[in-house]
């Protein structure tokens, strides 16, 4: 009895070093040698993996960005720039600051706006619809409603409004990763830059029709008047295909095209309100 | 046993209500409105200009491309418009508006109902006439058929078989076109049996239309080399692949065309358009379309000239689209739902079948048990459950591609027999898209 057991660890005991051996020699033989840089490159990174810096995830950006000769194209749109300069930091080299970025829904074709002509009872999915007919409304160019944005955003930032039944970003959520706008089929999203303070002023339509057409189908649509861009002193505006575009590297915010626009097209986000003085009503 | 093919299948109820409604012809309305692309392939670019008189069957778009065609006019009247509207589905098209003034046509075609001997043509100036009058597969996919004609010099057509299924439930175009006119859909099948040059044609006609069968029959007594085939009642036995499965036993590879078989099909209004282009002169400018439903009074079946909108058809059928919720251009399989009433019928419009809610009614999805009766109903052999899975986890398209995803011919028997009410085919049929697009991109 004794002798069995014996034998069996004395011939565990040889194995275990003969294999001890091996995988030694294996690991010094084939060592792979990895720049630790990336390691801690790594650990900075937010870790949302999502892929909104352009690679598949954070350690991809990590071995790419250690790769690089300098910090050119490389931006982490979730930790933004405060991520960006401790990367650099960790790297010895220098960043310029990114503008941070916002994803923009460029449709206000809501129930009240946009009339339902008929009624989509299919799969709830934007990409299904999108493949099937031109959609719900007599507008083949807004938002659909079904949510494939939603389910592509990995941060909560993007809903439907269930008022008027069209995608809504949260800005404070909101990473700008981008994933939105590759979900959409529409192409009705687009990452504008956050703008000072928040405050944004773009084009919420992005139907390509004959303004007579856009007209009938919704009452804030882009009718591609041009009136903005007459109105605007920045050259800022374009008309392209019956719809204009506000470029916002050249906008400064003067919202006269917003007080232009026939059709109220132009939104303007997140300005005060205009202070309205208040007569005492004792003085009337 | 009766001739089918062998693989999937299923057996929806085929509601041929409108099967006794014989053929009348609609009288043309105040307006067409005449599409550019009522083909597969580049639309056609019009020729005719805001103000421009034009005659039935006169040349109002030529063909942009090697896959395209003519189109014609199919009323005499003044342009009114030259511009894009949108199409059924709401998808903006080019489109040619005609004010209808009288109904005054081109020389040369002959407009009596009497039959017409074949002129003596050469193979080149068959398919050239069947060019000029802007023929198209009428069975749905709307290809050229002079290309279908012309296949490559180093393949060899054997065989001609024309498509008299009509497997898609409610339809009876076809159906009461055999029976009214089986001379003219014999005659167009001889014509193309001469521009391939075979000497055999088999007809392949669905058991559940006995009298065209027996019409058909009673025509092809005095063809040589056509054969009526009583097939067995199937879905999707119409699908070319499987028609010629069910009639001759050959099948057709993974990626391959009818043609590497030997075999070209024809539905049988392609083969009367075609007797009616070689014979009468006569270019493609009505169409029979059902109108059907089980909420309707009344079924029928009209000869629609191409470009008149869906609400006067429906109108003039006495349909009143408050009480019924849908209108699907096609039968209920592969019919797509028509958004916008207020477009025009193209070509290859074969029916319009009104559905209610009740109908329509899509079940609440469950989870997939893997009863494995998608797979056994496919009728290209694929395990559509795998395909929509592989789908929906995203980014899978290597896998997709792997278990054929392209071969789907987006029947929906696969969605018809879930016993989950899970919406396969609405999945498949993206995956497949995005397949395609790789597959195309590669080829560049």
């Amino acid at each position: 009895m004794l002798k069995t057991i014996l034998l069996t660890a004395v011939c565990l005991l040889v194995l275990g070093l003969f294999f001890a051996v091996v995988l030694y020699y294996v690991a010094r033989k084939f060592k792979v040698e990895e720049d630790p840089r990336i390691d801690t490159v790594e650990s900075i990174m937010p870790g949302a993996n999502c892929g909104g810096c352009g690679f598949a995830g954070c350690r991809s950006f990590a071995e790419n960005v250690v790769k690089a000769p300098d910090m050119k194209g490389f931006f982490c749109p979730v930790g933004g720039n405060a991520t960006m300069e401790k990367v650099a930091a960790a790297l010895g080299r220098a960043v310029e600051a990114g503008t941070p970025k916002v994803a923009v829904v460029r449709c206000n074709g809501g129930c009240d706006n946009r009339a339902r002509t008929n009624v989509y009872d299919g799969s709830s999915s934007c990409r299904v619809s999108a493949s099937l007919y031109g959609g719900d409304t007599d507008c083949r160019y807004g938002c659909l409603g079904l949510g494939d944005c939603v389910s592509a955003c990995k941060f909560d930032a993007i809903h439907i409004d269930p008022q008027t039944h069209i995608a809504r970003v949260d800005d404070e959520k909101c990473t700008s990763c981008g994933a939105c706008v590759k979900a959409c089929p529409k192409g009705v999203i687009e990452l504008r830059d956050k703008g000072f303070k928040n405050r944004r002023v773009y084009v919420s339509c992005v139907n390509r029709d004959k303004g007579a057409l856009t007209r009938k189908a919704c009452s804030v649509g882009c009718i591609g008047c041009g009136k903005c861009t007459k109105v605007c002193p920045f050259e800022a505006i374009t008309v392209k295909d019956n719809v204009a575009y506000i470029d916002y590297t050249k906008c400064k915010l003067c919202r006269k095209c917003y007080d232009a626009c026939p059709t109220k097209a132009i939104q303007a986000v997140n300005f005060p309100k205009p202070v309205i003085i208040k007569q005492d009503e004792e003085n009337v | 046993m009766k001739k089918t093919f062998k693989i999937g299948g299923i057996h929806p109820d085929d509601s041929k209500i409108s099967s006794n409604a014989a053929v009348e012809q609609m009288p043309v309305g105040a307006e067409v409105c005449i599409s550019m692309a009522q083909h597969l392939g580049a639309p056609a670019t019009p020729v005719v200009s805001v103000g421009d008189k034009v005659k039935v069957g006169q040349v109002i778009g030529e063909p942009a491309g090697f896959i395209s065609g003519f189109v014609h006019a199919s009323a005499s009247g003044t342009v009114k418009a030259v511009e894009p509207r949108p199409d059924i589905l709401g998808n903006p098209v080019p489109h040619v508006v005609i004010t209808v003034e009288g109904d005054e046509w081109e020389e040369g075609i002959v407009l009596a109902n009497d039959p017409v001997p074949v002129p003596e043509l050469s193979r080149e100036e068959i398919i050239d006439r069947i060019r000029r009058a802007g023929v198209v597969g009428l069975g749905g996919a709307s290809f050229p058929t002079h290309v279908k004609l012309n296949p490559p010099k180093e393949k060899k057509a054997e065989v001609l078989i024309l498509n008299g299924t009509e497997c898609e439930p409610f339809i009876t175009s076809d159906d009461r076109l055999m029976r009214e006119r089986p001379t003219g859909i014999l005659t167009g099948a001889a014509i193309i049996m001469k521009a391939l040059g075979v000497d055999l044609c088999y007809v392949g006609i669905e058991e559940n239309k006995p009298e065209a069968i027996a019409s058909m029959t009673e025509a092809a007594k005095n063809c040589s080399g056509i054969v009526i085939v009583k097939l067995a009642k199937k879905y999707p036995q119409g699908g070319e692949k499987q028609l010629i499965d069910a009639i001759t036993g050959r099948q057709v590879p993974s990626g391959a065309l009818p043609i590497d078989v030997g075999a070209v099909v024809q539905n049988v209004a392609t083969a009367y358009a075609v007797y009616e282009a070689v014979c009468k002169n006569k270019p493609l400018i009505s169409n029979i379309v059902t109108i059907s439903g089980h909420s309707l009074a009344s079924q029928h079946n009209y000869e629609v000239r191409i470009g008149t909108p869906v609400s006067s058809i429906l109108e003039y059928a006495g349909v009143t689209l408050g009480d019924n919720v849908k209108v699907l251009s096609g039968g209920p399989m592969m019919g797509r739902c028509v958004s916008n009433p207020g477009a025009t019928t193209v070509k290859a419009n074969g029916a319009f079948t009104i559905l209610t809610e009740s109908e329509t009614k899509r079940g609440v999805e469950s989870a997939c048990i893997r009863c494995a009766k998608c797979a056994a109903a496919c009728p290209m052999g694929l395990e559509p459950w795998l395909l929509s899975r592989l789908f929906r986890a995203g980014d899978r398209n290597d896998e997709l591609e792997k278990e054929r995803v392209f071969d789907c011919i987006e029947c929906g028997c696969c969605q018809f027999t879930c016993p989950a009410n899970i919406p396969l085919l609405d999945s498949i049929r993206l995956g497949k898209a995005d397949v395609m697009k790789i597959i195309r991109s590669r080829a560049k």
